[in-house]
């Protein structure tokens, strides 16, 4: 044991200016700065590989945003669509006649055949419906836009380089020729996409559209929803008020936190053993892909609830209780009204999180290639992530800006929610 | 059907609800106010949720049941010719073909049997769909009539309400336990069907994985072998890899907004985080594929090293990417809990806040932030979509993060897309390799969640 006397007698001893104290100070003072350092390092990290996801997105996703059209004159002849029937017309002749007459000085096959590859493999259908929803249109001649069909599309970009040797280009110099004239002649425009947000899907990238998956993604969360919701807050307050503690309500506590992080896919496994091999539910259906989110989503509302309930001031629930009311009274007339901001705002952030699950739902088939929106909850859809999916794994170049496009709108969407989410909380959030 | 069914059973509640209120307030009027036991608006809230839910919660069971019944008893009506000896994916297919023609999707014209059995198909759903809104309808007035009897003065028309109300709780509280039940009940039942095809030692100790065997005699395929160590060695790496990205970043950014961050840094910064893990994992799979895969591969080959397209390098450090806020915001709750006595007692003495946090708030934090980690784990072991898109398919028994290695759940998902038959060893070993996964993500979610929560119980 050192005695008191020698210890203050040491320490008197110190010199704090001398070098060595100096330098073991500067050493100290130098690991605190490399702290600090490494921190701001660490968040700089962070936001710039956020800032690259997002620039990557925007920088390919923004092109998907505008569409290459060509103008071009038809003429609907009485011969090749029956007056009486006009769907039964042969529009593939005219669109090729009137590709026709943009280039007069063209024959030979090999050449029409470049020709009528500018114009999309869908302008034939989107003439037929123009000429069935308006059957005037026969024996007219007037002048439609159609979207280039992607590889000009995508020349018209430049993501096509015209300098690169003819071998390493998708289109050859010949092509790219023909296409050159109708620019030179003032037939090209770029025109805002609308069909990304109103087509169905397609297999023509210049077509494909995001229509269909946001119905699905809507049926889907809605139905996500209206479980969710409901069931969530309930089962909240009964654990929250009334359930006894015990065991078995530890069991249900600690299986609703696990249940919070089980693996989205999990879920999926679930959907697809139960919903659709046991009671024979749809594959592919918002039914089905609903029902999933819902269970996913449960967790999270219990939790929000909780916490929303737990945050309101007990002196609220004694007063009510000293004037008489019952519990549920309590429950119904003052918690859950003072609550309820708190609890909307988790449920839409668990809504948004549900919008962006795509592993469960490619379990169930929401990854199917349908043409058109699903009509009801029971019939095949995708969803916006499953379509974002189905999108990056195709060959087709114009998919990638698509993909991108795509995921700019589901992002848009969810930046939406959140947004609702911190204006709800701001507005209605009270401070006790 | 079902919409206009539902809409009728919200009319009938509310029909319910008015009846029970006004005759609750004719007995208010003409008596002696006191002697009416609970208020108007109770007697209709009993009537109305009386009528409602038992109707509702029939509907819910008929539709779940009904389809499941009809096509039992379709099948039972085929004829022995074509049963006879068929397996449960020959039955399956049939199904499929009498639904298709029952709802007029005919590609071919069907065979005579199939053709009588869509009628059936198509009879007998209607007929139950009828039933249901019989049986709803007639429990509904059944329920009105009672209700509307019970109605008296002294009728405690509050508590039967609340009573109903329990019921509602408690069996909403029972669904949530219900979900691990049916998650637990599902894949076990299905692994046990693979295990009975495919040993379980295979299973656990092979080495080899070549799950695409043939399910129909006509497909080339391989001939099959279910031996995961290589699936599991995969993910294993990939998370490893995440977690190396994440733990340093995630906790130092922590370190940095809860010790030496002013409050604007503060709020400007944990959003920035939050959107990280707000970006669905789909778009982290699409930046994989899109940017970060190339980008590797090309400073690979500035150094003549040949990364595989599919590398496990990426797809852990993207994951890492969508981890970091994860373990950064339950570091930052980690850290924040520790008592504000021990920094100030630390400072006291003379220790740089650098010191401080080293030597005083991370060892004293290292519960939460261990818990913390633990959860990071069980998320990026689970995690799908960015592997499914930037990880390879072959299962490769290798411990090199630049070749390409499979994971669980890529394998579930390649496996299950596109086949619905559940007969084959092919589609069951998702469902074996589905159970392994909610096993260990299961223990790492309780062990983490109890070292946090008494972590948290230390300090209050």
């Amino acid at each position: 044991m050192i005695e008191p006397t020698t210890t203050t007698r040491a320490a008197a001893r110190i010199d704090w200016n001398s070098g060595t104290a100096r330098s073991l100070r500067k050493k100290r003072y130098a690991a605190d700065r490399r702290l600090r350092f490494y921190g701001i390092a660490a968040i700089s990290i962070a936001v710039l590989l956020l800032g690259i996801l997002l620039t990557s997105l925007v920088s390919t996703g923004y092109l998907a945003f505008v569409q290459t059209h060509v103008t071009m004159d038809v003429a609907i002849d009485p011969e090749q669509v029956p007056v009486d029937n006009p769907a039964e017309g042969n529009y593939r002749a005219i669109v090729a006649d009137a590709v026709q007459r943009l280039f007069p000085d063209i024959d030979g096959r090999s050449e029409l055949r470049n020709a009528v590859g500018i114009v999309t493999n869908g302008a034939q259908v989107m003439l037929r419906n123009q000429v069935i929803s308006d059957p005037s249109l026969i024996g007219k001649t007037f002048s439609i836009q159609v979207p280039v069909s992607d590889p000009y599309d995508q020349l018209y970009k430049d993501v096509i380089d015209r300098d690169l040797p003819e071998n390493r280009r998708r289109l050859n110099d010949e092509q790219i020729a023909l296409f050159e004239t109708l620019e030179d002649r003032g037939l090209i425009e770029a025109k805002a996409n609308w069909a990304l947000l109103f087509n169905a899907d397609s297999r023509f990238p210049e077509l494909a559209g995001l229509a269909g998956a946001i119905v699905g993604s809507f049926y889907a969360l809605l139905l996500c929803f209206v479980i969710s919701f409901p069931v969530g807050i309930a089962a909240a307050i009964y654990l929250e008020e009334f359930a006894p503690k015990n065991r078995w309500t530890d069991l249900i506590e600690v299986n609703i936190n696990n249940l919070a992080a089980v693996p989205s896919i999990i879920f999926g496994l679930l959907g697809l053993a139960v919903f659709i091999q046991v009671f024979g539910l749809p594959r592919s259906a918002p039914l089905v892909g609903g029902l999933v989110l819902a269970l996913m989503t449960l967790p999270t509302i219990i939790i929000v609830t909780r916490n929303s309930l737990k945050a309101v001031p007990p002196s609220i629930r004694e007063a009510a209780l000293g004037i008489g009311a019952s519990r549920h009274e309590v429950i119904l007339h003052h918690l859950l009204p003072l609550a309820i901001p708190g609890i909307l705002t988790g449920t839409i952030i668990g809504m948004a999180q549900a919008l962006g699950e795509t592993a469960p739902l490619l379990l169930i088939g929401m990854n199917a290639f349908l043409t058109s929106p699903p009509g009801g909850i029971m019939e095949p859809a995708t969803s916006l992530p499953t379509q974002i999916f189905i999108w990056a794994d195709s060959p087709e170049r114009g998919f990638v800006s698509r993909t991108s496009a795509a995921i700019l709108v589901l992002l848009g969407f969810l930046i939406l929610m959140n947004a609702i989410a911190i204006y709800l909380r701001s507005k209605l959030e009270r401070k006790w | 059907m079902t919409g206009y069914l539902s809409l009728t059973i919200i009319l009938f509640s509310l029909a319910a609800f008015y009846v029970g209120r006004s005759a609750a307030t004719r007995f208010a009027v003409a008596g002696d106010r006191l002697a009416v036991h609970s208020r108007p608006i109770y007697h209709g809230a009993f009537a109305a949720i009386w009528v409602g839910l038992p109707a509702l919660v029939l509907v819910l069971v008929w539709l779940l049941f009904q389809d499941g019944v009809v096509r039992t008893l379709v099948v039972q009506s085929l004829p022995p010719s074509l049963t006879e000896g068929a397996s449960s994916s020959q039955i399956s297919l049939f199904v499929s073909e009498i639904r298709n023609v029952a709802a007029g999707r005919i590609f071919a014209e069907p065979r005579p049997e199939i053709a009588a059995a869509a009628e059936r198909y198509a009879s007998w759903t209607v007929l139950a769909n009828w039933a249901m809104v019989v049986v709803a309808l007639c429990m509904m007035a059944l329920a009105l009539f009672l209700a509307r009897v019970r109605i008296s003065p002294r009728y405690r028309a509050r508590q039967s309400f609340e009573r109903a109300l329990d019921i509602i709780m408690i069996s909403s509280a029972a669904l949530a336990i219900l979900v691990t039940f049916g998650i637990i009940v599902s894949l076990t039942y299905e692994a046990i069907q693979f295990f009975r095809l495919v040993p379980p030692t295979e299973f656990f100790f092979g080495l080899n994985w070549e799950p695409q065997i043939a399910i129909r005699a006509d497909q080339v395929a391989g001939t099959g072998a279910f031996g995961a160590v290589p699936v599991f060695t995969g993910t294993l790496l990939i998370a490893a890899i995440a977690l190396i990205v994440a733990i340093p970043v995630g906790l130092l950014s922590a370190i940095y907004l809860v010790e030496f961050a002013n409050r604007r840094v503060r709020g400007i910064v944990k959003p920035i985080l939050e959107i990280l893990a707000g970006v669905p994992t789909v778009v982290y799979g699409f930046f994989a594929v899109l940017t970060v895969a190339p980008a590797v591969r090309q400073t690979g080959s500035l150094f003549g090293i040949a990364i595989s397209p599919n590398s496990a390098l990426v797809a852990g450090g993207v994951m890492g990417i969508m981890i970091i806020p994860f373990i950064s915001s339950l570091a930052d709750d980690a850290l924040k809990a520790v008592p504000q006595s021990m920094r100030d007692g630390s400072l006291a003495l003379g220790a740089t806040p650098a010191e401080t946090i080293t030597k005083v708030l991370v060892p004293a934090a290292l519960p939460g932030i261990m818990g913390g980690i633990l959860l990071a784990a069980s998320r990026a072991i689970g995690e799908t979509m960015i592997v499914v898109m930037a990880a390879g398919l072959t299962a490769n028994l290798t411990a090199n993060p630049l070749e390409g290695v499979t994971t669980v759940t890529v394998q579930i998902v390649t496996l299950l897309i596109g086949d619905t038959a559940f007969d084959n060893p092919k589609t069951l070993s998702a469902f074996a390799l589905g159970l392994v996964l909610f096993v260990v993500t299961l223990c790492l979610n309780v062990a983490a969640l109890k070292i946090v929560q008494r972590y948290r119980e230390k300090y209050e």
